[in-house]
């Protein structure tokens, strides 16, 4: 029901001490008083703690014996407990949206707290403002949205591989897709992990194996996304599979083709510590196995050459030169981005010279690896030697703003410590140096990890930077700081390895653009609240996982895509989406189709009908934010129940109190 | 084209060699240096401290001039000039209070605004003429020379003034391998040569500028290239001591810039002055075919 026949509204008005919170500076029972003779207001209480259970009971009973049609809550910021009235009301028979909330704490006891004549007066100005915009608030239904079920993951790092698999449990298709041509991201890459240095190979083996077989994940490995059109519940993505030059129906693995291919070029998987030929696999162990050419080393595809070695040989004819990226389409309805990160490019630090034995802490993590190109052996790229003394940096690029990025990189300063422990027990003999700025462990039993490396592996840690590191004949020196004995340092190292900050992974921006998400100075993706709404987007329908938007480790990673999977989950708990109907409207009598509110719209939710020439507001995706209603000249586009003449007409109350 | 150009005190006596073979390369290249009219001190030796102004006169007075010449940009050779008309620059430019005091304080020179660019003449062939264009000029390739390059502090810091990467410059290896050069890379391209403590602590820099040298030896350089007639000072006495300690190391000599880009270029090196390098680079230049005969060489 709108209005009584008579057009006018039956008014409940609900104040709340708040203990002693409003109390305390509000006169509550003069503003009952003087609120229970305002116009159309029928019904007045006020108790103690409203959003107590005796205080809902209060506002349901009276909304009944009151016959009320709307209410206006005298409380707290509508920030609290609009939800939880709105709620209330809907329960009641009310449409939610004739329940307001008059914001007397906040806006009115707390910063008035020694003046409470003034202070009541205004709770009285505010409340009979809220009286008015209820009295002409319109019914409002929220929009129905069609819902497609299915979810979207950029990149398979173990971020995306997580929360695919927690969606894929739970019934829903996923698509997963990662540029790379294999899946688990970053963390293939790695040996063992901190603080219990288990191999990665048990923590991911599992995770891997499962997402390759499951029924309900689609998986694009090597594949790009190409553009996204839509909004939440029905996306449209085009996916681009680059061409591998290998038919993977026919691929039977057997890799002959891996002996004859006469290209060597340097392996990106190994960061360039082992040489792979034009036809490859990543890894020995890379899931999914495939193989794969790439056209910019193949003698045959780069100059036309007549090479064809690992087509002669052969025997599931699964070689195809003339194969081209296909594109492929999918519809979804809500997407993770899950793209992760990459190493700060350390030519940017020009003091730290480039040398082979000048390492960065992935190259190192390859060394330790058993599967790695030294096979778990630590020696040193250039000669192939033991290193006997070995000086971690921290803080390379990290925490610098001079040279790199201000922020800090969270993860460094415990894989160091983790690589310097796994190092003195491959080379108990050898010495490690650790230079830090100050150790963050502060996550659980990171500290413990980090004293135990200092004080049973005797590791030694010097607080400072380091100025300097280049080759000298057969060492690779370091010119470094102890801030705490106040000393200059040199050490004539073997081996340096250079604990590089994260950036976020390239391509982001690109994607972020499709994606219409915002990203920080840096191209993490940011967040739709840092406190409250961490794994979301300001986007709805995009949700974010790992590290694409700060340095996170593996546990952070987990927590986060364990987070986005689940408000997916919530999202597909329903067969259609119920979006919030506070949106923007158009009055297509008014307006002229000038289009500002088009530009002004971040969300991209508004767009200009060819045909009528007047904006249209797609229900599904505008957020209420109310930057077009502000802009429109004419004020032909305007704000769900926060309309200009509403706030005319709120202000001239409020105001009335003042003259 | 004409490029105003500041000299500097020593470019006009001990390093005349940098001066001369910069300025008939330039000419080559299509560049008229025009030496600036009533030039003063450009005011190094003392601090440029922020807060320190009267040191700040000697080069805006330099600025002025170029300004009164209706030029907006100067050109050095020496590096020491550049850092010290560059960050003079920078502060008139930066901080409008100081730049009141100083105008007023001069109140016989028209006021200065910032109105000039300064730049270092490494800055004009790379930024202006372009190490393509140069590399088509060459007439004679420094073919099979190993040289460092040595940039020392001014050119690179503070870094407000510094012009290229203040860690890790390239221009000059840039412009070296623009003239057929072999450039060696070495760790102390950028380390101190001691300066000034040449004067008072002469122990400690000799010690810096023997580092350099050696760094340089063991990279397998033959010359070490510079812009700086401070750093050829301290780095020709280190040579000399190192040489005193161990007879048998190789001569490495020091050369400016504009040394070999008048060779490369093909001019008459008679404007290279080599008798004014304090180690003779005459044997090395006739080894590899780049001049062929020396001049004597005596201090
Ligand atoms: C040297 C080192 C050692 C470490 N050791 C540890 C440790 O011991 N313990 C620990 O907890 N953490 C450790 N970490 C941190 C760990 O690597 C990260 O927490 C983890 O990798 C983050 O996972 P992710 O899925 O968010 O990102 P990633 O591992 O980076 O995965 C991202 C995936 O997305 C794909 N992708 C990126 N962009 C796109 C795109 N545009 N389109 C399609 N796909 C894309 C990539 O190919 C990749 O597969 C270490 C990090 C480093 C650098
Ligand atoms: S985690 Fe440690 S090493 Fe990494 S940036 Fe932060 S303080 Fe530096």
């Amino acid at each position: 029901m709108i209005r009584r026949q008579d057009g006018t509204r039956r008014i409940g008005v609900f104040v709340c001490h708040c203990g002693l919170n409003i109390a305390a500076s509000v006169d509550v029972e003069k503003v009952v008083e003087e609120i229970s003779h305002y116009p159309g207001v029928v019904a007045t209480e006020h108790y103690m703690y409203m959003c107590s259970d005796p205080g809902q009971d209060l506002v349901r009973k009276t909304i009944q014996e009151k016959k009320l049609d709307a209410i206006v809550m005298s409380n707290c910021s509508p920030y609290l407990h609009e939800r939880t009235y709105r709620t209330l009301a809907a329960s009641e028979g009310l449409n939610p949206y004739f329940c307001e909330v008059a914001n007397i704490r906040e806006a009115c006891s707390w910063p008035h707290l020694k003046d409470r004549e003034g202070a009541t007066k205004k709770a009285i100005a505010i409340i009979k403002a809220t009286v008015e915009k209820v009295r002409i608030n319109m019914e409002l239904f929220p929009p129905v949205i069609p819902l497609t079920r299915r979810a979207l993951i950029v990149g398979a790092g173990i971020a995306g591989m997580t929360s695919a698999l927690e969606i894929a449990d739970a019934g829903y298709e996923v698509v997963l897709v990662d540029r790379a041509p294999y899946i688990g991201g970053h963390v293939s890459q790695l040996s063992g992990t901190f603080p219990t240095l288990d191999r990665v190979g048990c923590v991911t083996a599992p995770l891997l194996a499962r997402v390759v077989t499951h029924p309900k994940i689609k998986l694009y490995t090597y594949s790009e996304i190409e553009d996204i059109e839509g909004y939440i519940g029905s996306f449209d993505i085009r996916i681009r599979k680059k061409a591998s030059f290998v038919d993977e129906t026919r691929c039977n693995s057997c890799g002959r083709c891996l002996e004859v291919c006469p290209v060597s070029v340097p392996s990106e998987f190994d960061r360039g510590l082992s040489q792979r030929g034009a036809i490859y696999r990543s890894f020995p162990e890379a899931v999914p196995s495939r193989l794969l050419i790439d056209a910019t080393s193949c003698v045959h595809l780069a100059t036309g050459n007549s090479c064809r070695a690992c087509e002669e040989v052969c025997p599931a004819q699964a070689i195809e030169f003339t194969q081209e990226d296909v594109i492929a389409e999918e519809r979804i309805g809500a997407i993770i981005v899950a793209t992760g990160y990459d190493l700060f490019p350390r030519e940017r630090i020009g003091e730290y010279e480039i040398d082979p034995d000048v390492i960065d802490g992935i190259q190192f993590e390859r060394l330790l690896s058993p599967t790695g190109p030294t096979k778990g052996e630590i020696r040193r790229p250039s000669d192939g030697k033991v290193p006997q003394q070995v000086v971690f940096i921290q803080c390379v690029g990290s925490r610098d703003p001079e040279h790199g990025v201000i922020y800090c990189s969270r993860v460094c300063c415990m894989y160091t410590a983790k690589q310097a422990v796994l190092y003195k027990r491959a080379v108990p003999e050898g010495q490690a140096y650790v230079f830090y700025m100050d150790i963050r462990s502060d996550s659980k039993e990171f500290e413990e990890f980090v004293c135990s490396a200092v004080e049973e592996e005797r590791i030694m840690y010097l607080r400072g930077r380091v100025s300097k590191v280049f080759r000298d004949g057969d060492k690779i020196k370091v010119w470094g700081a102890d801030t705490l004995t106040g000393k200059m340092v040199e050490i004539s190292a073997d081996l340096v390895v250079l604990a590089l900050g994260m950036t976020p992974s390239p391509g982001i921006v690109d994607l972020a653009h499709k994606l219409n998400v915002i990203f920080d100075l840096f191209g993490f993706i940011t967040e739709a609240h840092p406190k409250l709404r961490p794994v979301e987007t300001l986007t709805a329908g995009v949700y974010l996982a790992g590290a694409c938007q700060w340095p996170k480790d593996i546990p952070d990673t987990i927590s986060s895509a364990s987070g986005a999977a689940s408000k997916i989950l919530s999202l597909f708990s329903r067969e259609e989406l119920l979006r919030d109907p506070l949106i923007s409207f158009v009055d297509e009598e008014i307006c002229r189709g000038c289009g500002q509110c088009v530009s002004v719209c971040v969300y991209k939710a508004i767009t200009l009908d060819p045909k009528k020439k007047v904006a249209t507001v797609n229900e599904a995706v505008c957020e209420g934010c109310g930057a077009c209603a502000a802009t429109c000249p004419s004020g032909a586009i305007r704000h769900k129940n926060s309309t200009r003449s509403q706030f005319f007409e709120m202000i001239d109350i409020a105001a009335a109190e003042y003259v | 084209m004409n490029l105003w150009y500041y000299p500097g005190c020593t470019l006009k006596t001990r390093a005349k060699n940098a001066e001369d073979s910069a300025i008939v390369s330039m000419a080559a290249l299509g560049i008229d240096m025009v030496e600036l009219p009533r030039w003063n001190c450009c005011g190094t030796v003392h601090s440029l401290a922020g807060d320190d102004l009267i040191h700040h006169i000697a080069p805006v007075r330099d600025l002025i001039r170029v300004k009164e010449q209706g030029g907006s940009k100067v050109a050095t050779i020496c590096s020491f000039c550049y850092n010290t008309l560059r960050r003079a620059d920078i502060l008139m430019r930066g901080d409008a209070e100081k730049r009141g005091t100083i105008n007023s304080f001069m109140d016989e020179e028209p006021d200065y605004n910032g109105e000039v660019d300064v730049v270092h003449l490494l800055q004009v062939l790379r930024d202006d003429i372009g190490w393509k264009a140069i590399s088509e000029k060459v007439k004679l390739p420094l073919e099979g020379l190993k040289v460092a390059s040595y940039y020392g502090c001014t050119l690179l810091r503070p870094a407000e003034v510094a012009i290229d990467n203040v860690e890790k410059p390239t221009v000059m290896q840039d412009l070296l391998r623009a003239l057929g050069a072999t450039v060696i890379e070495f760790p102390f391209a950028t380390e101190c040569c001691g300066s000034y403590q040449i004067v008072g602590n002469v122990g400690f820099a000799l010690e810096a500028a023997k580092n350099i040298l050696t760094s340089a030896l063991r990279r397998g350089a033959e010359a070490v290239v510079l812009t700086c007639p401070m750093c050829d000072y301290n780095l020709g006495l280190a040579h000399r001591e190192l040489k005193r300690q161990r007879g048998d190391l190789p001569d490495i000599p020091t050369l400016y810039f504009s040394q070999l880009l008048a060779i490369a270029l093909g001019l008459d090196t008679e404007v290279c002055h080599f008798n004014l390098n304090y180690i003779d680079p005459q044997p090395l230049l006739q080894s590899k075919g780049l001049i062929v005969e020396g001049v004597k060489v005596g201090e």
